[in-house]
């Protein structure tokens, strides 16, 4: 039997408002077991830890128990009390009788009643608890960046400048992502370009990082400081030493139908193509799906005009194993689409176009050289219409119900940059609020309406209607005139909510990362630990975290590459001890826990064993106790009960469970 | 079932078996039992094939593959989906096994005749595999009586999963496919019940259970070296010896132990002394799991992962399952 010890936290007003804490002490000092029991303030101050340790020396505990906050919380922090008490770390345990008690009831007698139950289930717990003893895993010095934009690039560049190896996996032909594609940035207008290649040429050149383009992650395997991962790089069908970049093939490639996914779909590019001028690397990837020789076996063009002889059309999928440390996520966003947005007619006149789009029509690289053009006929707008939150801040389930976050800056920069060019362009933007939190955005979105003369109409846009004289009819509210307005305009821009790029989520499964409904992936903490994912190991850089700038992408990709820094500077980690444990004696080597063990921790292998006298070989199963997260889903699967988790073994599950029935 | 016992002998014979897993007569014309036969004088006095011979051997293969030599295993066609589940839980060793697909026209339940209101039963014939299997003869104490055939099988005939062997190294006599009733139909019925409907029903049925354990024994999903329910290790022991624990849970918990790898063999309804249509959960849960995962029938071979302890994109989200109820 243990000699317990149970402390029950106030949490300030936090639990002592609804639990009767005095009341719970009561109870529990009766409980068999309790051989200590006292309510303290602030159990996780240093005042409320040493009366842990003074009760572990005069009471000889063996035994704790916190009714406290989430062990995400403090756990920690009893458990280090306990070990400075001379206890087992892993003799403690908590009792959350705040996050699942207090603050979810408002009636203390009940509240109250549940806090005493929690703490007899801990305390069922505790009664069956054993010492628990980590063990040490190796860190592999190397990290790797999923994503090459521009916050994969940066954080890949801050850890390589620390002097660690960095690997970066981009899905497309080259690094760049979403910030490639812009024009120019707020609020200081510079030209996207020429601030984002100087980093991409710093990346591709640094000694430190290796880029994998055209390049997608296939498996991972592994934990934090050791995982495993397969990177494919597909067939670019180009040999990458031997290109030069001349760019020949791409002229003469008869097959030139293909809509540009950096365009945005607004003209067509070759089968054989380099995504952009500074595409990094310079190095063009053969599109199979549009390829004349892929499809007929005819053509072969472009393997003609190569002088440098770099066409492989036998070129196949590359498979690389690599081994890191840290894997940093850094996915970004794709803008959503329209499908569910009929009334703005983005599907039935191309003179309506989404932001981003626009972006590229501004762009003198872009479908029409820079110039603002109706993408329909050519002619020069009179007025365009901006309508923001297209997808956002939705209430229904057309769109995404949370803000995102760009859009109110970008519209002022488009609609300022088009009244600086064409002061005989008239602008109105629709909006529900102009959102400008951050440093010198208020100040530029009011020079859009002081200085230039954009004109913001509070109100949504109900209906965009193309005309017969191929202008477009926009019926809006006007909420602060408080009436429907109807305009002619000649182009309506789409403020087109963004979302994470749809791959996020199968890396999401690989890495067994959390994502939200809106897949966007988890923080462990929203507010303490934003860049790190709940999972060990692997930190989150840029969109793929939630809607953010570009200022805000570097910043969080710069502490995305810290903590892994952090992370790849130690050169061991201690491991979870909690982690399963097989009984060979009533193993039936079944291997279904093999079959559903996400870490691939577990193997077979034949032992002989002695049964009560019985001596036969068996195949039984073996945990890897470094593979294992202890994340426990073996011990269901284990028909014969034989696969336990070590601090969570079923015993203490079902006497946890007893103790909340009795 | 001549021709069965010639093949035996001469497999013994030539030393390419060194025992036979067969059925023997049983001390009644109507109850087979599950036997080895290591000479031929064995076969000849003692093996039997017939309507009666429902025991699926699958399970005796566990023990037999520890044993030196090959084992001359019979397998009928729904027997070989538990034969393959084994070897997919690495339970019984292939190598160790010579199995011959015996025919199968539907399998026998003498409680089924005797739920007729045939009395005094002293033996039946037309139960032979030679026969047309149309009509039985019951011989009783107070004279013949005529009885279907098709009326007096199992209930898992009835559903019969078809008559191709999925494993055997050579199939004998011949089959037919005695399905005639729709596989969830009865599970259907007791889902449309009310929560209090369902729980008086099971509550009825599973009251009458003397925990002999038999379903458990039979049952070639329950082939764990020590069973939960024998086990010092787990509370589970202690508890099912209190209260009418085994009513409410027992059973229930070898479903959920089973799910997924039980391949509606139909073995522990057989079984059950008191007639418990134990089969139900099992059914309950492949009905859903074919719901939720496509359709999946445990043993059809010897590789591929049960849809429950696997982990595919297509799955269906836990929280569709929950809309779906």
């Amino acid at each position: 039997m243990q000699r317990i010890g149970v402390f029950v936290c106030h949490c300030g007003s936090n639990i002592a408002a609804t639990v009767d804490v005095k009341k719970v002490v009561e109870i529990i000092s009766q409980e068999p077991g309790v051989a200590h029991c006292e309510d303290y303030q602030y159990m996780c101050s240093e005042a409320g830890q040493a009366k842990i340790l003074e009760a572990v020396k005069e009471k000889n505990l063996s035994g704790i128990v916190v009714c406290s906050c989430s062990p995400r919380m403090h756990e920690g922090t009893f458990r280090k009390a306990a070990e400075r008490a001379g206890l087992n770390p892993y003799m403690v345990e908590i009792a959350n009788i705040r996050e699942h008690c207090s603050w979810i009831h408002k009636d203390m007698e009940e509240a109250t009643e549940k806090a005493v139950i929690l703490a007899r289930a801990a305390i069922a717990k505790v009664n069956l608890n054993a010492p628990l003893y980590p063990g040490e895993s190796r860190v592999t010095k190397r990290a790797l960046v999923i994503g090459g934009g521009i916050a994969g690039i940066q954080t890949a560049l801050d850890i390589a400048d620390a002097g660690y190896e960095v690997d970066i996996v981009e899905k497309t032909p080259s690094i760049g992502g979403r910030m490639s594609q812009l024009d120019k940035t707020f609020p200081t207008l510079d030209c996207s370009a020429c601030i984002l290649t100087p980093k991409m040429v710093e990346a591709a050149a640094h000694e430190k990082i290796t880029i994998y383009t055209y390049s997608e992650v296939d498996k991972v395997t592994g934990f934090v400081g050791d995982f495993t991962v397969d990177i494919r790089k597909k067939a670019r069908s180009i040999d990458m030493d031997k290109c030069t970049g001349c760019g020949v093939c791409q002229e003469k490639c008869p097959s030139k139908k293909t809509p540009s996914e950096f365009n945005r779909g607004l003209n067509t590019r070759s089968a054989i193509y380099t995504p952009f001028a500074q595409a990094i690397p310079n190095v063009p990837v053969i599109d199979r799906e549009a390829c004349i020789k892929f499809k007929t076996g005819k053509c072969g063009l472009c393997e003609k005009v190569c002088q440098a002889g770099a066409i492989n059309y036998e070129q196949t999928d590359e498979i690389v194993t690599e081994k890191y440390g840290a894997i940093v996520v850094a996915t970004g966003f794709d803008t959503i689409k329209l499908d569910n947005y009929d009334e703005y007619a983005y599907n039935q006149s191309p003179d309506v176009i989404t932001s981003l789009e626009l972006e590229r029509v501004m762009n003198a690289a872009g479908p029409t050289k820079g110039h603002l053009e109706r993408l329909s006929d050519g002619k020069h707008p009179e007025h365009i219409v901006f309508v923001q939150c297209v997808g956002s801040r939705c209430n229904d389930n057309r769109g995404k119900s949370y803000c995102s976050k760009i859009c109110c800056m970008y519209t002022a920069k488009h609609a300022m940059l088009i009244r600086d060019k064409y002061p005989d362009v008239k602008v109105t933007v629709f909006y529900i609020d102009v959102r400008t939190p951050g440093k010198n955005f208020d100040e530029f979105y009011r020079r859009a309406v002081e200085e230039y003369g954009v004109n913001y109409i509070k109100g949504q846009v109900g209906k965009v209607a193309p005309q017969s004289d191929g202008s477009l009819l926009v019926q809006a509210s006007d909420l602060l005139d408080n009436k429907q307005i109807k305009l002619k305009a000649d182009m309506v821009v789409l403020a087109t909510a963004i979302e994470p790029d749809p791959s996020v989520r199968r890396i999401a499964t690989m890495l067994t990362a959390s994502i939200d409904t809106n897949n966007f992936l988890t923080e462990s903490h929203a507010k303490l630990r934003p860049v790190e994912s709940p999972t060990a190991g692997i930190f989150l850089s840029g969109v793929c975290q939630g809607p953010k700038d570009i200022p805000e992408t570097v910043a969080q990709a710069g502490a995305a590459a810290v903590k892994a820094i952090g992370l790849l500077a130690k050169d061991k980690l201690l491991t979870n001890p909690c982690t399963a444990k097989s009984d060979e004696l009533l193993c039936n080597g079944c291997s279904v826990c093999a079959n559903v063990c996400p870490y691939g921790a577990i193997s077979y292998e034949v032992v002989q064993v002695n049964d009560h006298g019985i001596r036969e070989d068996r195949r039984v199963a073996r945990v890897n106790n470094a593979l294992c997260q202890g994340c426990g889903a073996c011990t269901v699967a284990c028909p014969s009960g034989a696969m336990d988790l070590q601090g969570f073994s079923n015993r203490q599950i079902i006497a946890e469970v007893d103790a909340i029935c009795r | 079932m001549q021709r069965l016992i010639d093949r035996a002998k001469e497999l013994l014979a030539d030393g390419t078996v060194v025992r036979v897993l067969g059925w023997k007569k049983g001390d009644l014309g109507f109850n087979p039992e599950p036997a080895y036969f290591e000479t031929a004088e064995a076969l000849d006095s003692d093996f039997i094939y017939d309507g009666f011979c429902g025991a699926n051997l699958s399970k005796y293969m566990i023990e037999a593959s520890k044993k030196d030599g090959k084992t001359l295993v019979f397998l009928k066609p729904c027997d070989t989906y538990s034969f393959n589940q084994l070897i997919k839980e690495h339970r019984v060793d292939r190598e160790k096994a010579y199995i011959i697909g015996v025919g199968c026209k539907g399998k026998l339940d003498i409680e089924k005749i005797k739920a007729m209101g045939v009395k005094g039963i002293l033996s039946v014939e037309g139960a032979s595999m030679d026969s047309e299997c149309e009509t039985l003869t019951v011989k009783t104490l107070y004279g013949d009586k005529e009885v279907s055939y098709n009326e007096a099988m199992l209930e898992r005939c009835h559903v019969c999963k078809g008559k191709e062997h999925q494993i055997a190294d050579e199939v004998m006599l011949e089959s037919r496919d005695t399905k005639d009733a729709e596989r969830f139909a009865e599970v259907e019925k007791i889902e449309a019940m009310s929560p209090l409907e369902k729980f008086e029903f099971f509550k009825k049925e599973l009251s009458k259970c003397i925990r002999c354990n038999a379903c458990r024994n039979v049952c070639p999903a329950c082939s764990c070296r020590k069973c939960v329910f024998d086990s010092t290790k787990f509370d589970e022991a202690t508890k099912a010896n209190v209260d009418s624990f085994e009513e409410k849970m027992f059973h229930i918990i070898r479903a959920f132990h089973v799910a997924g790898r039980c391949t509606d063999c139909g073995e522990c309804s057989r079984v059950c002394p008191q007639g418990i249509p134990l089969h139900l959960f099992n059914r309950k849960f492949i009905k859903d799991i074919d719901t939720f995962y496509g359709e999946f029938q445990a043993g059809e071979d010897t590789e591929t992962k049960g849809p429950l302890t696997n982990f595919t994109f297509d799955d269906v989200e836990p929280s569709i399952v929950t809309e779906r109820g």
